[in-house]
């Protein structure tokens, strides 16, 4: 039986105590080195799910597992580590660093993370790989990320998430600026990577016609607790 | 995490205009409150090594602070001068080794004339127990003969052979002018930075001559007793406004000074220099401490932009704060690359005003000299580092707000930022 990369159980989350869930599940999983499709009409909570799988929030109710560890039994300052460790993330903004060269943001993990680093091997190397595969030639990998066109930052933004091949990749809606033809290449081009990385990849979307690329989907529509 | 501080300066480097000029409000704010302490130093420095070697100064009964005013000085007027026969007395004293009387009273175009001895140019010392030297000229010897202080010489330009007349008083009022009896200038002292530089120094002898026609401290109408024959009549001083004493042995000091307190032919008052003038410093101790004020709000103004540029830079960087956490960075590496940031510009702020101060000390000393102070250390002394360590700590602490709207943020924002 594959293990979960994710597990979520009886989940509640609410900004104030007063205020409605912002989040509320019953139960989710995700094998690992799988592929989820999560969609959801805004404010269905996409975000507040991805903090609270981040660990940079905590739940009202209810556990989540990420790699066999409850994020609520760790401390604030080992859930920051743990997410460093394990997870990498790719944004609907891509959230490049503008200031730095494509090459310097995909390793930043690297610079967080021992495990990502040692992962990498050669960070450098493997971060210039990875923009190869990605398409992204070497004069690209040298240009501050304010240069890059939005195709570039966002393969420059899957590569900072790949890299030290985090047992778990998670993407919030990174397509949405794309046209359909660009958003399948760059779909099919990330599952790839992550597959060789054995990464499992959670993908966030409203467009329910990109579900298509993945092994599960899953709809997040706010459902009340039972 | 060894990431933060190249995160922290790539991230201050993008924003280096605004940080920039930030830097450069603190740098002015620090190079000010430096400035502030060192010419203050000195000017104590120079202050308290006004007179220097004297072991006593003596003079009619009054305050000590009053007879150092005076008769270091040269500031205000004495109360009372004290008898010439009360001055040999004591000067008498085989425990005394020199003793130089000193009589003020005239002006010359607003400097003061001092009426002394040739004994003054010997025994008299300023600073580190530096004698007076003489740039041109020799030392007074014949009646009208006078010898200038350094600022004297050059405001008024001056040179050896120059004639020049002295005024009763201060000079304020008219036809009190001692114009009849022109004196000429035989030397002119080296700068010493002390209030010697403004003093016209004359023979005792010269001010009994210019008075000698005067009574009640107004010429007498209609009697006038010429320059060339002034030599004819007694020009032994009659009284004079204090003195200067030198020990043989310092220990004698207190026997000394009690001894003259206790003087019975007239109240006299004998006062140890360094204690007076401390005692003066400390009355003129508001106007430095007014100076720092104003120094500490100059700073205070400069941190204030530091904090006022680091929030208004905040709504800017909460996406770059989002990505840091996103890659693993704690809610306290955001703390920390906030008040890495304000330690960093005060820590450069501090430097580079300390730079700034000392280029000034090695390179200012012509317009110090012009407003009559001594030349600044080129040493940091302990008194800067514990400022600069104040500054520090005030930058950091300016840091502290921003930081913690930052945390605020990056805890409200988590992995997606909203702007």
């Amino acid at each position: 039986m594959t293990p979960a990369a994710i597990r979520i159980d009886d989940l509640l989350f609410r900004w104030r105590p007063d205020a409605a869930p912002a989040v509320c599940l019953r139960g989710l999983q995700v094998d690992a080195g799988k592929s989820l499709f999560l969609h959801g009409p805004s404010g269905a909570g996409k975000s507040t799910l991805l903090n609270l799988l981040g660990g940079v929030l905590l739940p009202e109710r209810g556990r989540i597992e990420v790699l066999g560890q409850v994020l609520g039994d760790l401390p604030a300052a080992r859930r920051d580590a743990f997410r460093a460790d394990h997870l990498g993330f790719i944004f609907q903004q891509f959230n490049l660093l503008p200031w730095l060269s494509a090459l310097e943001n995909v390793l930043l993990p690297c610079r967080f993370s021992r495990r990502r680093a040692q992962r990498a091997g050669d960070p450098v190397a493997e971060a210039r790989r990875l923009l190869a595969a990605l398409d992204l030639a070497a004069p690209v990998q040298g240009a501050p990320a304010a240069e890059l066109s939005v195709g570039q930052q966002q393969r420059v933004a899957a590569a900072r998430a790949l890299i030290g091949r985090p047992e778990i990749v998670i993407a919030d809606e990174p397509t949405s600026a794309l046209d359909a033809a660009r958003q399948d290449a760059f779909i099919d081009l990330l599952l790839a990577e992550a597959k060789a990385a054995a990464s499992t990849v959670v993908f966030v979307s409203h467009d329910q016609r990109l579900a298509a690329h993945f092994d599960a989907s899953f709809a997040l529509t706010g459902e009340l607790p039972a | 995490m060894s990431a933060l501080p190249r995160l922290a300066l790539a991230s201050a480097w993008n924003r280096r205009l605004s940080l920039g000029l930030t830097l450069l409000a603190v740098m002015l704010a620090a190079t000010l409150l430096l400035s502030v302490e060192r010419i203050r130093e000195a000017a104590r420095d120079s202050f308290a090594q006004s007179v220097s070697g004297s072991d006593l100064i003596v003079g009619a009964r009054t305050s000590p602070v009053q007879l150092v005013l005076y008769s270091v000085f040269r500031l205000g007027e004495a109360t009372n001068n004290l008898d010439w026969a009360s001055y040999q007395k004591i000067a008498a004293d085989p425990a005394i080794a020199w003793s130089v009387p000193l009589s003020l009273g005239d002006s010359h175009r607003g400097y003061p004339v001092l009426g002394t001895t040739a004994d003054y140019f010997t025994h008299f010392r300023y600073g580190d127990r530096q004698p007076l030297r003489l740039a041109d000229g020799v030392v007074f010897a014949g009646i009208f003969d006078a010898v200038l202080g350094a600022e004297v010489a050059q405001r008024l330009g001056y040179r050896v052979g120059d004639q020049i007349t002295l005024s009763h008083g201060d000079g304020g009022l008219p036809g009190m002018a001692h114009d009849d009896k022109p004196f000429t200038v035989v030397g002119i002292l080296a700068p010493t930075g002390t209030p010697v530089d403004r003093t016209v120094h004359v023979g005792l002898a010269a001010i009994e001559a210019i008075h000698l026609d005067w009574i009640g401290g107004a010429p007498v109408p209609g009697f006038n007793i010429g320059a060339e024959v002034v030599q004819k009549f007694d020009l032994t001083p009659k009284s004079i406004t204090a003195f200067l004493v030198g020990l043989h042995q310092r220990a004698e000091v207190f026997r000394i000074q009690r001894r003259i307190n206790q003087f019975a032919d007239e109240p006299l008052l004998a006062v140890m220099p360094g204690v007076a003038l401390d005692q003066l410093w400390q009355t003129v101790g508001v106007v430095e401490r007014a100076l720092q004020a104003v120094s500490w709000l100059v700073l205070a103004v400069g941190l204030a932009g530091l904090m006022a540029t680091m929030l208004a830079g905040l709504d800017q960087r909460r996406r770059e704060m989002a990505i840091l956490r996103s890659i693993g960075a704690g809610r306290r590496h955001i703390l920390g690359l906030l008040l890495l940031e304000s330690g960093l510009v005060s820590l450069l702020g501090c430097l580079l005003g300390l730079a700034a101060v000392s280029l000034f000390a090695a390179v200012g000393g012509d317009l110090l000299a012009a407003f009559g102070l001594a030349a600044l250390p080129l040493a940091v002394s302990v008194g800067e580092m514990k400022l600069l360590g104040a500054v520090l700590v005030c930058g950091l602490s300016v840091g502290v707000l921003p930081a913690w709207r930052a945390y605020r943020l990056s805890l409200a924002d988590g992995l997606i930022p909203r702007s």
